[in-house]
């Protein structure tokens, strides 16, 4: 029972934060709004008996993308925007391309819960299977990983590096030489 | 009502106000420490011993005008202080103190010393000493003036990168150990070799521990990596627009890090809470006394190194304190697999 | 014990908040948080699924798809910063140059 509590609190913090992530006009709200969300996805994970990731969540995504993002809004000195622009009218009477964007959400919210609700049977519920200690260990994590994804794993490495060198020269400023 | 739970809830008040006292007593011992370093006397007049030093500071704190720049962001300026703190305090939160107990056999099984055991508790440290920064970045930036902003800067920037050499000098533990759970790594150091060596990871680790404690004492902004607070350069970093209770918040975040950084590494390194001479049940007793020395360690530091340049701490960070712990990983996994420890 | 269906609604609010984002602000960052909000919906399904199937896969793939996310954002923000050091502006808007 507490479960279910749990899981809505975390739940309707994260889609509140959310919303109010993309409804803020400061970037900086924006972004610690959704490091809060983040932390809230992460309990989601925990109930989901995936206590590595939920860590690895705030250690990746809150703890350094986030703060990736924070500098760019600092050192930008991001502006608002502008208000004529942003106007404070509900999403579906502002002009042009953000009224066809809120309708475009809303249709894709209705159709994918419509179609998730539909195809699975509600009474399957989530933390019945399979013992939960031996498949989410840390040690399983790593042999599987290891083993049958372990392509993907240098491959990503050689991603992040590629990253790395790709934003480091982009960012860098152009002095004459 | 179930005595495991009321337990437990002792446990968590307890280590919340002794969190609380430790950082009023790092008060008192880093200004007697320093002075007697410096062949002077310190605090004597608060009290006998200036024992009430920390006292007289913390009322002097909350006395204080609590001003605020008419141009700071409202919301953040309060908020930033606020999260240092909280994390400094949700740092500790996994970090046990002693062996399981049942208290004499009041309870029915014995519960863990720690406010909460989680088995990936040594991630969950160095997770929220990552949330840590956003404290020092959102004041730097809702103060709104450029000493805190550039002090900010530093400071988070030479944060997120001891981090990196801080986190693996900890995989390097947690590869010996097996698990991520910081009562198993303790208990993995119990016992002895040849009898009167004790099985601490500090010897087959002890790189480890230098690079750990070297980036520890760079996470938590001391000497000598303390330039973005250097009353010389920058007036006082992200706290110069501070006063009063902020500023104690701020404080306290500092010193509740600085035990933090000391009880992981206790755990971690110097075996936790087992020692010779006294029983099991007793061995936070041991865990104290490896704190403190690791405290005074610290205090040490702070008063006898003269402080690092900007460029040469990220230097030092980036160029060998990180490639020296990732080397040390490697060994240290290379060992393992060697030996089939 | 909650039905994996809330878990998948709850995903796909998570998601269209993002997509919706991604269509009504006009600022680059706000995009860009946008389009992380919609991959962290993405990773909360796939690690709900892979506790419903009772394998350890989910957790894997969410693993990749944050380290993609965190080489994403890099390179996003390193090319905002250079887009503004250009026109001093976030707003898409101020780089049509292009269209016709």
């Amino acid at each position: 029972m507490s479960d279910q509590v749990l899981f809505y609190a975390f739940g309707a913090f994260a889609v509140l934060t959310s919303a109010l992530v993309i409804g803020q006009s400061n970037p900086m709200y924006s972004v610690l709004l959704l490091v809060a969300s983040f932390g809230a996805i992460s309990g989601l994970y925990v109930q989901l008996d995936a206590p590595f990731m939920a860590v690895i969540q705030i250690i990746v995504y809150a703890g350094a993308i986030m703060v990736l993002f924070l500098y760019v809004v600092m050192l930008l000195n991001a502006p608002q925007e502008d208000a004529s622009e942003w106007d404070r009218a509900h999403p579906l009477r502002r002009p042009g391309a953000a009224r066809v964007g809120a309708v475009l959400a809303l249709l894709l919210v209705l159709q994918l819960g419509w179609a998730l609700s539909r195809t699975l049977d509600a009474r399957d519920t989530v933390g019945a299977q399979a013992d939960a200690e031996t498949v989410s260990s840390v040690r399983t994590i790593g042999r599987v990983m290891f083993t049958d994804y372990v392509f993907a794993f240098e491959a990503t490495s050689i991603l992040i590096l590629v990253a790395m060198v790709g934003a480091i020269l982009l960012a860098r400023r152009e002095t004459d030489r | 009502m179930d005595l495991t739970l009321v337990a437990q809830l002792i446990v968590i008040g307890f280590v919340f106000f002794m969190l609380l006292n430790s950082a009023a007593i790092m008060v008192l011992v880093e200004r007697k420490v320093c002075a007697f370093m410096q062949q002077r006397l310190g605090p004597v007049r608060t009290g006998p011993w200036g024992a009430m030093q920390p006292m007289a500071d913390i009322v002097k704190l909350l006395f204080k005008e609590e001003l605020r720049p008419k141009a700071a962001d409202r919301i953040l300026f309060t908020l930033a202080p606020i999260i240092s703190t909280v994390a400094a305090f949700v740092a500790f939160s996994t970090v046990p103190f002693g062996a399981s107990t049942d208290f004499f056999g009041l309870l029915d099984e014995p519960i863990p010393l720690v406010a909460s055991d989680v088995n990936v508790a040594i991630l969950v440290v160095f997770a929220v000493a990552s949330m840590g920064v956003y404290g020092i970045v959102i004041s730097g930036w809702a103060s709104n003036s450029k000493y805190s902003l550039l002090g900010a800067l530093r400071s988070s920037a030479q944060m997120i990168s001891y981090e990196l050499a801080y986190g693996t000098a900890l995989a390097a533990v947690i590869v010996m150990a097996g698990s991520l759970s910081i009562r198993e790594i303790v208990d993995a150091q119990a016992g002895y070799w040849a009898g009167f060596i004790p099985r601490w990871y500090l010897i087959p680790q002890f790189f480890g521990f230098l690079i750990f404690m070297t980036a520890g004492i760079a996470e938590t902004n001391r000497a000598p990596f303390d330039f973005p607070e250097a009353e010389q350069e920058l007036v006082a970093g992200y706290h110069t627009e501070y006063s009063s209770t902020r500023f104690a918040l701020f404080f306290l975040a500092e010193y509740i890090n600085m035990v933090t950084v000391s009880a992981v590494a206790t755990n971690l390194f110097l075996g936790g809470w087992h020692g010779p001479f006294i029983p099991e049940a007793y061995g936070w007793i041991w865990f104290l006394i490896k704190v403190a020395l690791l405290l005074f360690v610290y205090v040490w530091i702070r008063w006898t190194l003269p402080r690092y340049r900007y460029d040469q701490l990220m230097q030092f960070g980036w160029k060998f304190l990180l490639p020296a712990s990732v080397i040390n990983l490697l060994a240290t996994a290379a060992g393992v697999l060697y030996f089939n420890v | 014990m909650t039905p994996l269906s809330h878990y998948l609604i709850l995903s796909a609010i998570l998601f269209s908040i993002g997509s919706a984002g991604v269509f009504m602000r006009k600022n680059l960052i706000t995009i860009l948080l946008s389009i992380e909000i919609m991959l962290n919906a993405v990773n909360l399904t796939f690690i709900a699924f892979g506790r419903f199937l009772g394998v350890v896969d989910g957790q894997i793939i969410v693993a990749f798809v944050m380290t993609v996310a965190a080489a994403e954002a890099a390179v996003g923000l390193a090319i905002i910063v250079a887009l503004f050091r250009h026109r001093e502006s976030l707003n898409p808007d101020a780089f049509t140059s292009l269209k016709w």
